[in-house]
């Protein structure tokens, strides 16, 4: 595919935005392709320029900088109401004087259509995201989950080409937010529609994204699927940010391999520093592999535990590697191997850390 | 509305109304007072002379003498109200006292009569004529003394009213944490409740000494020979026509209103600060002692109020004060000595009327352009700092920049003079802020992304105005127009200078029949529009409690 093809098939378009609220740069340089019928998730820290990418996507708060497309079409300088987009807010922004089918209707009304075409398009709404028999009720009646499902009604019912969703579901109960976000997940693929949502919460966004784009301090850290962003975080920050992440400081002693305290351990990829340099040796605790570890596994030590911390389906171990000098290292056993081994704590056992699991990053980032 | 059909744009509509915001209050605010100011450094002819009439109104004894008297009585008037207002406030606020609401309501009352209402009051108890004049022990009430006394009583309300705000933000867990810790009563009073309430009376010490200072209707009703500033400036613009001179005491009251609007915002921005999001409100628990002792004296101070108004009131019905008590309606035919009769009051009910609706929808509408659009930032501000100028102008001060821009020959709007449009233009614009103010309260309030949404579903801004905005601030809207309507009921600082014959109001008629020595007439006109503000008060509650419950059917949950 070349160039071209990418940006042919691209729904929106952003290139080199940059945005400024006083000596403030909440956006730098940022480049970002979606396309059609992605769902796209900006994740990241609070004030790291997800929310202000997305309402410069709107038209909301332009840009200072930088050029905007949807749909091939220059919408960098238009006015929120010339885009083509519908959005839900995390307060969800119901009109509360309005019934629950006045609200979803608010954009078609003003189309003059027949009002029998916009009843029926109204009942088709809350069909679709089930409250077929709430249209005669005030918001202010329905329950927080109902609210934010009258509100994606609302922003579906003028079939616009760009979904946009600013944290819908982070003012839920955290029950109603997983079953909430499964169906609107479910939704978006029924309907194809280009979404994209902005979410502080990286479980949210592992689950229902295409892609994530990871944002931090304005700029864009990495863009990749959920699985590249868990597995091969393109930086410390994402490591840091996604999941849970144990940094060990580390001297690099070779093109694969490094030393953590009196630990040598092999990498699966070049560390990409000289010999000698020093580096952050990262990895995440449910990666340590506790059970059936072989003889000859790479990076394999005796380890004793120390501090247990139950956490329900799992339980963070403090291992200790029994080697002088060497740091303790957080790892996660199952509920399960915790019952088949009986772990517990003052025990020595052998554990190993796979190469491909680790991965190394720049000493200076955090 | 059809400006789609016009071809316009969302911004370039947007964009011409706020221009026209703009230029409105540029007109109404800005360019009088400015000509107030240069008119300042003119002679009598309108030659630039520099600060020469500042340097004249310094070297005139009498002159200065006003201004010694118009801090003293503003001063006293000040150290009298705000502790009694303090205590008042604190008995409806921290206590379980029984009827707070009739007590709350009682003190409200001066609000709804002219300031002169309370100094007619006055004279009817402690003048010459008056049934308690032996308590004055051969004092004169004319004078200091019944300034002082009716500006307390004129002022009371607007003190109570910025205490009790400030009193009933108090952080409930404060109190718990003082209790717990086992604090005294007395050092709970000056370590939590005095400190959380300082910038309120600090504000509320601020506006009380800029009303006394800048009120013209109690001195002229009962100030005898004793000059303040503002029948000063009266004279040398009506009695004189010395509109340079009048310039300069216009400038010299606008100091003290204008370091009152300033300590006043930043009071309230620490007012806020103190307390955070996360505080919970205070509920008091019953104290036998202290809520009798605060009963007996909010009960001692209500009554009090009352009384006073009511003796005006009783005194307009008496055939001869106070020798023949017996009761007439004589004093309402005001025809008798007034040659406008009751015109005046017709004409007060329509100056009242129109200022209320118009500008109930101009400063509603302001305020929507300017806090809720996201186009043209500079100008939005330029619009909120205009709005909120005449906080710190007294109405005496625009009045008087009133008379020298609308009377001014080379203004063609100078056809207006005189008229009841210009008195409307000046009411709205002398009470602007503060409607202003409880407009955007109640705006900001509302979800800020209505207007996104309404965006992103092509709904353009003024359809979401008046199909969801308009409706959900209704009992702003209400509140805006009921506050302009009793003021301009009231008032009389400002259109003193702009009534012309056939325009005279109600309030002015007041002070011509005292002027007149017509008492029991001036005090039945002052009845009459308590009556009216009071009963439009009423028709407001009323309104609130039955139509609002049910149009407002969405707030019920």
């Amino acid at each position: 595919m070349t160039v071209a093809d990418t940006i042919a098939s691209s729904f929106l378009r952003v290139r080199g935005l940059g945005k400024s609220f006083g000596g403030f740069r909440a956006l730098k340089d940022v480049d970002l392709d979606v396309s059609r019928g992605e769902f796209v998730c900006f994740l990241g820290p609070s004030g790291c320029g997800k929310t202000t990418l997305l309402r410069a996507i709107a038209g909301l708060d332009p840009q200072d900088e930088g050029t905007i497309h949807i749909g091939g079409r220059d919408v960098s300088k238009a006015p929120p109401s010339e885009r083509d987009f519908g959005i839900v807010f995390q307060s969800y922004a119901l009109f509360p004087n309005l019934t629950v089918a006045k609200n979803v209707g608010y954009g078609l009304v003003n189309r003059s259509r027949p009002r029998r075409e916009i009843d029926a398009r109204v009942a088709e709404l809350l069909a679709l995201v089930g409250l077929a028999e709430q249209g005669a009720k005030f918001p202010g009646q329905l329950s927080g989950g109902q609210q934010q499902r009258v509100a994606l009604a609302r922003a579906l019912a003028t079939s616009p080409g760009l979904l946009l969703l600013d944290e819908p579901l982070s003012a839920l109960d955290a029950k109603v937010r997983v079953r909430l976000r499964d169906e609107m997940r479910a939704l978006q693929q029924r309907l194809g529609v280009t979404t994209i949502m902005v979410t502080h919460d990286q479980e949210e966004a592992l689950a229902m994204a295409d892609r994530i784009v990871v944002m931090n301090h304005g700029v864009i850290e990495q863009v990749g699927t959920p699985e590249e962003i868990y597995r091969r975080p393109a930086t410390a920050f994402v490591a840091d940010f996604v999941g849970h992440m144990t940094f060990l400081d580390a001297i690099v002693t070779g093109p694969r391999s490094v030393k953590v305290g009196a630990l040598d351990f092999i990498v699966a990829e070049d560390a990409g520093a000289p010999v000698g340099s020093k580096v952050k040796l990262a990895l995440r605790p449910e990666a340590v592999q506790t059970r059936a570890v072989a003889a000859d596994a790479a990076n394999r030590f005796d380890a004793r535990v120390g501090d247990l911390a139950f956490l329900g389906a799992f339980c963070r171990a403090q291992l200790a590697p029994v080697e002088p000098g060497a740091p303790v290292i957080a790892a996660d056993i199952s509920a399960n191997a915790m019952r088949d081994l009986g772990v517990a704590t003052g025990d020595v056992r052998p554990v190993a850390f796979p190469p491909e699991a680790l991965r190394v990053f720049a000493a200076a980032a955090s | 509305m059809g400006f789609r059909r016009a071809g316009l744009g969302e911004a370039q509509v947007a964009g011409a109304l706020i221009t026209v915001v703009c230029l409105v209050l540029v007109l109404i605010i800005a360019l009088p007072l400015w000509t107030l100011l240069s008119k300042s450094v003119q002679n009598v002819d309108g030659q630039f002379v520099g600060l020469a009439n500042f340097a004249a109104y310094v070297r005139s004894p009498t002159l200065v003498a006003s201004l010694a008297n118009s801090v003293m009585v503003a001063g006293l008037a000040t150290a009298i109200v705000i502790p009694l207002a303090f205590v008042y406030a604190y008995a409806l606020t921290r206590s379980r006292m029984p009827l707070k609401g009739l007590f709350a309501a009682a003190a409200l009352l001066p609000i709804f009569a002219p300031s002169l209402m309370a100094a007619l009051a006055l004279i009817y108890v402690f003048g010459n004529q008056g049934i308690l004049k032996s308590w004055m022990m051969g004092a004169s009430l004319y004078g200091p003394v019944g300034i002082v006394a009716a500006e307390a009583l004129y002022s009371f309300p607007h003190a109570l009213l910025i205490l009790t705000t400030a009193l009933s933000l108090a952080d409930g867990r404060l109190r718990e944490a003082a209790d717990a810790l086992g604090t005294t009563r007395r050092r709970i009073f000056w370590t939590i409740t005095l400190p959380g309430a300082r910038y309120g009376l600090v504000s509320a010490a601020f506006v009380v000494f800029t009303l006394v200072i800048t009120d013209f209707g109690v001195p002229k009703v009962i100030g005898g020979q004793f000059d303040v500033l503002a029948t000063d400036a009266y004279r040398q613009v009506v009695g004189q026509q010395n509109f340079p001179m009048g310039a300069v005491v216009g400038l010299v009251l606008l100091i003290p209103a204008v370091a009152a609007f300033f300590v006043d915002r930043r009071a309230q921005k620490r007012q806020t600060a103190l307390l955070s999001a996360r505080a919970t409100p205070y509920f008091p628990k019953r104290d036998r002692q202290r809520d009798w002792s605060l009963f007996v004296f909010t009960a001692l101070v209500g009554s009090a109020i009352v009384a006073t108004y009511g003796v005006a009131v009783w005194g307009s019905f008496v055939r001869y004060w106070p020798y023949n008590l017996s009761l007439t309606l004589n004093n309402y035919d005001f025809a008798n000595v007034e040659p406008t009769g009751w015109e005046g009051y017709v004409n007060s009910l329509k100056l009242a009327g129109l200022t209320a609706v118009i500008g109930t929808a101009f400063v509603f509408v302001g305020a929507y352009l300017i806090e809720k659009l996201i186009v043209f930032p500079r100008l939005r501000g330029f619009a909120h700092f205009l709005a909120m100028l005449p906080m710190a102008v007294p109405g005496l001060v625009l009045g008087l920049g009133y008379v020298f821009f609308f009377n001014a020959s080379w203004n063609p709007l100078n056809v207006l003079y005189g008229t009841l449009i210009v008195m409307v233009i000046n009411t709205v614009a002398h009470y602007y802020t503060v409607a202003h103010i409880t407009a955007l309260t109640s705006l900001k309030q509302i979800d800020r992304e209505f207007e996104a949404v309404s965006a992103s579903l092509k709904v353009p801004f003024w359809r979401t105005f008046s199909r969801v905005t308009a409706p959900i601030c209704m009992p702003a809207i209400l509140d805006i127009a009921v506050y302009l309507f009793v003021n301009a009921m009231t008032t009389v600082s400002a259109v003193i200078f702009l009534y012309g014959s056939s325009t005279k109001l109600a309030s002015i008629a007041i002070v011509h029949m005292d002027e007149a020595g017509a008492v029991a007439s001036a005090a039945a006109m002052g009845t009459v529009i308590m009556a009216t503000a009071i009963g439009v008060k009423l028709l407001h509650v009323a309104l609130n409690a039955l139509v609002f419950g049910r149009l407002q059917r969405w707030r019920v949950r």
